[in-house]
């Protein structure tokens, strides 16, 4: 089946807008809270105030190690947008980052035989349009 | 009994499977005329309304309901709203409001339109996932399957054992729509993978129906046509939606659900003798079954083994074919099949002597859950 259809985009809001500066320049950036010294995943807790310790004061922004590990995965067969039809399968992650949070996204370089718990990943980056990079991950070698 | 005990004595159902023909709007009114007529009441007797939003119409609310049945004033009237753990929920805030003496008799009504009508378009929270091509229920649940899989090794046979044994009890029930339609393990292993570990037979049917029930006190419940079936107990347990921001995908609202319902129904597991538990998935069986406490965290994949949740295991469950086989009308799949058996009404696939049941509602990405124990 022809790709027709452009990838649906994440919205930017004024709360993500930083993140996705971030990306676009390879860096995949965190909410740490000035309070507890929480870190949080901008996209999930896009708003101001600390899950952690509840600080309503700004959060600072700072650049995450992009190493993490697999919490689980799933190999998709069967999706449900049609842009995305040509990549099947493809396999969707959440990976724990060293500093705490937790990541959507898609996992690279592996088939899903090879993925096991906890193995360890590193981010990578890549562009879906001119505003927006995506970060991805891919098992460090 | 406690004398502020409440009773369901009203069921209504509707035609189901593909309803092109039916509106939102008739098919709630067919269920909640169906229920009213079961309790043995009037519209006018109905003080309550309680509704959960079908997307597919979501302008048919609890007031055009009350509306279209005629009745004039109630002292509740709400649109509620904790996904598919709705049914549950409902119940549990008719029978507050019964308590406190508010209401009187409680009418609670539920349709799905999702096999006919176009199904509003999942964006994810807060529009980051579906960039990442995850859309919808299953590639979610999946990942906690998967997760599940990798702390305790769940097998495709177990995740089959549930689809197999729900596929033979909804075969004994006409209106299923996997009736006549018998699964094997083969079957299942066959079926097209859909989002690993889940194929196409782990996964829920596409359905559209009504349904709707009537909740009274027990005072009351004396003088309705059919045999009352008291709540017991009642729980409900809520967490993080986003996947990401849960402590564990393994852990639901079901434990806390669950531990407030044995809480207020004073039995043990042992005593339950029929159960309806969510099954968006086959997996969600299987933990549901960890969470809620009849095993251990870990051995629910070898719990479902045996036949133990068929008609003549220990814990016959979701006797219909629950959402996976007889359809998907969320909470009201498995609220009336547990209530019909406690009535003794379900013929070929009645359990016998059903004394008290157990049944459970999931909502959102797993994250909303209610739990009912009701007894005859």
């Amino acid at each position: 089946m022809t790709n027709e259809f452009p990838k649906p985009a994440p919205d930017i809001t004024p709360d993500t807008k930083l993140f996705w500066e971030g990306t676009k320049n390879n860096e995949l950036m965190l909410n740490k809270c000035v309070d507890c010294g929480f870190h949080r995943n901008p996209l999930t807790i896009a708003a101001n105030i600390c899950p952690g310790c509840g600080s309503r004061n700004h959060a600072e922004w700072v650049k995450a190690s992009g190493k993490g590990k697999v919490h689980t995965f799933t190999t998709v067969h069967r999706t449900f947008h049609p842009a995305f039809e040509k990549e099947l399968p493809y396999i969707i992650v959440i990976v724990e980052l060293e500093e705490g949070p937790r990541f959507l996204a898609n996992m690279r370089e592996i088939s899903s035989e090879e993925i096991t718990r906890d193995m360890p990943v590193e981010v990578i980056f890549e562009k879906l349009t001119d505003d927006i990079t995506l970060p991805q991950f891919k098992p460090v070698k | 009994m406690s004398k502020n005990e409440c009773a369901i004595v009203g069921l209504g159902y509707t035609p189901q499977g593909k309803c092109p023909d039916w509106t939102v709007r008739e098919l709630f009114l067919e269920a909640s005329t169906n229920a009213i007529s079961d309790a043995g009441m009037k519209t006018h007797d109905i003080d309550g309304v309680l509704v959960e939003l079908c997307w597919t119409d979501p302008m048919t609310q609890c007031w055009t309901l009350q509306q279209d049945l005629g009745i004039n004033e109630t002292s509740m009237s709400a649109n509620y709203d904790s996904m598919g753990a709705s049914g549950g929920c409902k119940i549990q805030l008719a029978q507050w409001a019964i308590q406190a003496g508010i209401c009187k008799n409680v009418l609670i009504a539920f349709v799905e339109k999702s096999a006919t009508a176009p199904a509003v378009p999942y964006r994810g929270s807060p529009g980051a996932t579906v960039a990442y091509g995850l859309h919808g229920a299953m590639h979610g649940i999946a990942m906690a399957a998967m997760r599940h899989k990798l702390l305790y090794g769940t097998t495709e046979d177990q995740l089959g054992e549930v689809a197999v044994t729900f596929r033979k009890h909804a075969n004994m029930l006409p209106r299923a729509q996997m009736h006549a339609k018998p699964m094997t393990m083969e079957d299942h292993h066959n079926s097209r993978m859909i989002s690993e570990p889940l194929r196409l037979f782990d996964c829920c049917l596409v359905s559209d129906g009504g349904r709707a029930a009537v909740v009274t006190s027990a005072e009351r419940a004396k003088d309705c046509p059919k045999p009352p079936v008291y709540i017991m107990g009642y729980g409900q347990g809520h967490v993080k939606m986003d996947l990401v921001e849960r402590n564990t995908l393994v852990d639901t609202g079901a434990r806390l659900s669950g531990e407030h319902a044995f809480r207020t129904a004073g039995i043990k597991h042992k005593d339950i003798n029929v159960l309806g538990l969510y099954d968006a998935t086959t997996h969600n069986i299987i933990t549901q079954l960890e969470e809620m406490g009849f095993c251990k965290r870990g051995e629910g994949a070898a719990f479902v083994e045996g036949g133990r949740l068929g008609l003549d295991g220990e814990f016959p469950t979701n006797t219909s074919g629950g959402m996976l086989s007889e359809d998907y009308l969320q909470g009201w799949t498995g609220i009336p099949e547990v209530v019909s058996q406690l009535r003794g009404d379900c013929g070929e696939r009645q359990v016998k002597d059903a004394q008290i049941g157990l049944v459970t509602n999931m909502g959102g990405f797993i994250a909303f859950h209610s739990t009912l124990i009701l007894r005859r």
